[in-house]
């Protein structure tokens, strides 16, 4: 599905075909979508992990992840803790950013544009404005159209990611269910997102102006993404992705690369766990080596089952729409 | 017609892959170090270098990368890929990282700065413009680039870009760290060609302008000399498809190189 010829962005041009929506000509602009945007397709084929100190963000990039999400808490810690859960504290974020040389993101709370503008002034390279931290506006999210940093957002469907394009993202993820260690939200999401994109592809051009409305995106944003056959930012995988396996599924299903949350720092053999996972990104279509990458990882995250009756979950992806 | 591999580890291999598409040449992903094999030639993209060079070690790639650009085929790095193919790299936070070299040059790893100083700019390119049409400019997409700070006598400069006035100032250090110099010159190279290497900070991929990936397989084409009759016929064939684009108008001098091959 990944490989068939629509697996690529491309929103800069020279005045010709497409994203010239999107498309800012000028000398010399920094920040502009359309850098942002790049910023965000170096990091394709790669795998963005979560960390909560210095050493761990040095085992990651050892391991080959393109970049390290700074927190105070895994996903799952702030699953089982509960409570009001906030922007991590700068100063460990800087630790984190000091330890390493790839990028470094932070999440901030949905529609706190403030944590947003501290992550910025500390110079983190990403800002994730994510449903895992509780909500700050239920109503609306960050103009990210105001930042000089690169923006990524969640999203269950078409109509979702496009929303938050059109608010400013330079880079969109499965919402995925964090925490849970299991794929199953995020297999739906990208799906979700995938099969409305293969309809959107077929359909008719009379026909787009009611469909936008229907899910509710920007009719522009819903015209590129027919034209290019795919969103026009790039789209990562996020929320339960555990093993190697895991991740080379999302990325199988057409996904751009993944996130791995508390999926290693949770395991048995962190190091290992993510070097696995890694390889299993590159190689995703070469199930000798997923074989291979994935034998002898030692115990994975414990997982929740989502369909338990027994137990309430609660569904970060709701949070927002 | 000329098999084109792309380094497909990590970073905009794709969107490499889909510019080949674009100018109708097939283009293979190569992961393992036996995919080298068969390729005329290499597309090194751009990526997070470190996360690059750490995936091409664990399957030991770096042995048969030189051998392939020692082989005298023609090899292409973007950005990371630039990085790769520099004999020497400064301006690395610690322990740095294993390059392939061939290409006669310094490179400043981060020159323009973080993140936040990527860039977009027109490049003034007369020699891409008088070999392979269009305009003298080219859109130019910086992203955390790297720049060449000097090359070697055999190294021929394709393209320089004007210092940024919001750059903050590096300091080169020279050696072993000993003596320290600024950079303070108002351009820095940002494209060039040596023999069968070219390279660029830039992202070319990331346009829709195929004039790079044009220029790349036009080296290819030069050193096959040899095989010449079926090289002319594989450029007229990409001449006539790519004929649509109204390159066809502004463009006789490259058509009429071709034919007079």
């Amino acid at each position: 599905m990944a490989s068939d010829g629509t697996g690529v962005v491309t929103v800069y041009g020279s005045g010709t075909n497409n994203g010239a929506a999107l498309l800012e000509p000028s000398a010399h602009k920094s920040a502009t979508f359309s850098v942002k945007v790049g910023l965000a397709q170096m990091l394709r084929g790669g795998v963005i992990m979560d960390v909560v100190t210095p050493e761990q963000a040095r085992i990651a990039e050892e391991a080959g992840a393109c970049a390290v999400m700074a927190l105070e808490r895994v996903p799952a810690d702030i699953r089982a803790q509960g409570g009001v859960a906030r922007m991590s504290d700068p100063g460990l974020i800087r630790d984190i950013k000091r330890a390493v040389t790839i990028p470094v993101m932070a999440k901030a709370r949905i529609g706190h544009f403030v944590e947003a503008q501290i992550l910025e002034a500390i110079g983190v390279d990403y800002v994730d404005e994510s449903e895992v931290l509780t909500l700050a506006d239920d109503a609306h999210h960050i103009n990210k159209h105001n930042f000089r940093v690169p923006f990524v957002c969640g999203c269950r469907d078409l109509g979702e990611a496009l929303r938050r394009i059109r608010e400013g993202a330079a880079m969109i993820r499965t919402k995925g269910e964090a925490g849970t260690g299991n794929v199953v939200e995020a297999v739906r999401h990208v799906r979700s997102v995938m099969g409305d994109v293969r309809a959107l592809r077929n359909m008719d051009d009379d026909e787009v102006f009611s469909y936008a409305k229907r899910i509710a995106a920007p009719y522009d944003l819903v015209m590129q993404t027919k034209q290019l056959g795919r969103l026009p930012v790039v789209q990562f995988a996020a929320g339960g992705v555990a093993t190697p396996a895991d991740a080379a599924l999302m990325m199988q299903l057409g996904c751009d690369g993944v996130f791995v949350g508390s999926g290693i720092f949770k395991s048995g053999d962190p190091a290992r766990r993510a070097r696995a996972i890694v390889q299993a990104v590159t190689h995703y279509s070469d199930p000798k080596i997923l074989a291979e990458v994935s034998s002898g990882l030692g115990e994975a995250m414990v997982g929740i089952n989502l369909s338990d009756p027994k137990i309430h979950v609660e569904r970060f992806a709701a949070r927002s729409e | 017609m000329a098999v084109v591999g792309v380094l497909a580890l990590q970073g905009s291999y794709n969107e490499h892959m889909a510019a080949l598409r674009r100018i109708g040449v097939r283009g293979v992903e190569v992961r393992k170090p036996e995919q080298l094999q068969g390729l005329d030639s290499l597309i090194i993209p751009g990526g997070e270098s470190t996360t690059m060079a750490k995936l091409a070690n664990y399957h030991n790639l770096f042995p048969a990368l030189r051998e392939f650009v020692g082989a005298g085929k023609p090899v292409w790095g973007t950005c990371a890929g630039l990085i790769f193919l520099a004999n020497k790299a400064v301006g690395q936070k610690s322990g740095g990282q294993e390059l392939i070299g061939g290409l006669d040059c310094t490179v400043h790893r981060n020159f323009f700065g973080s993140q936040l100083q990527s860039f977009e700019t027109e490049l003034s390119v007369p020699m891409l413009a008088e070999k392979e049409g269009g305009n003298n400019t080219c859109r130019g997409v910086f992203i955390r680039a790297p720049a060449i700070l000097d090359v070697g006598s055999d190294v021929e400069v394709l393209a320089d870009c004007p210092v940024p006035a919001d750059r903050p100032s590096i300091t080169i250090s020279s050696g072993e760290g000993v003596e320290e110099e600024v950079y303070s010159k108002d351009t820095v190279i940002v494209a060039v060609k040596q023999g069968n290497i070219l390279a660029t900070a830039f992202h070319p991929e990331l346009t829709s302008d195929s004039r790079w990936h044009r220029f790349f397989l036009d080296m290819d084409k030069e050193s096959h000399t040899k095989a010449f009759s079926a090289l002319s016929l594989s450029s007229s064939s990409r001449d006539v498809q790519d004929g649509s684009k109204n390159r066809m108008a502004n463009n006789c001098g490259h058509y009429y190189r071709h034919l007079k091959m």
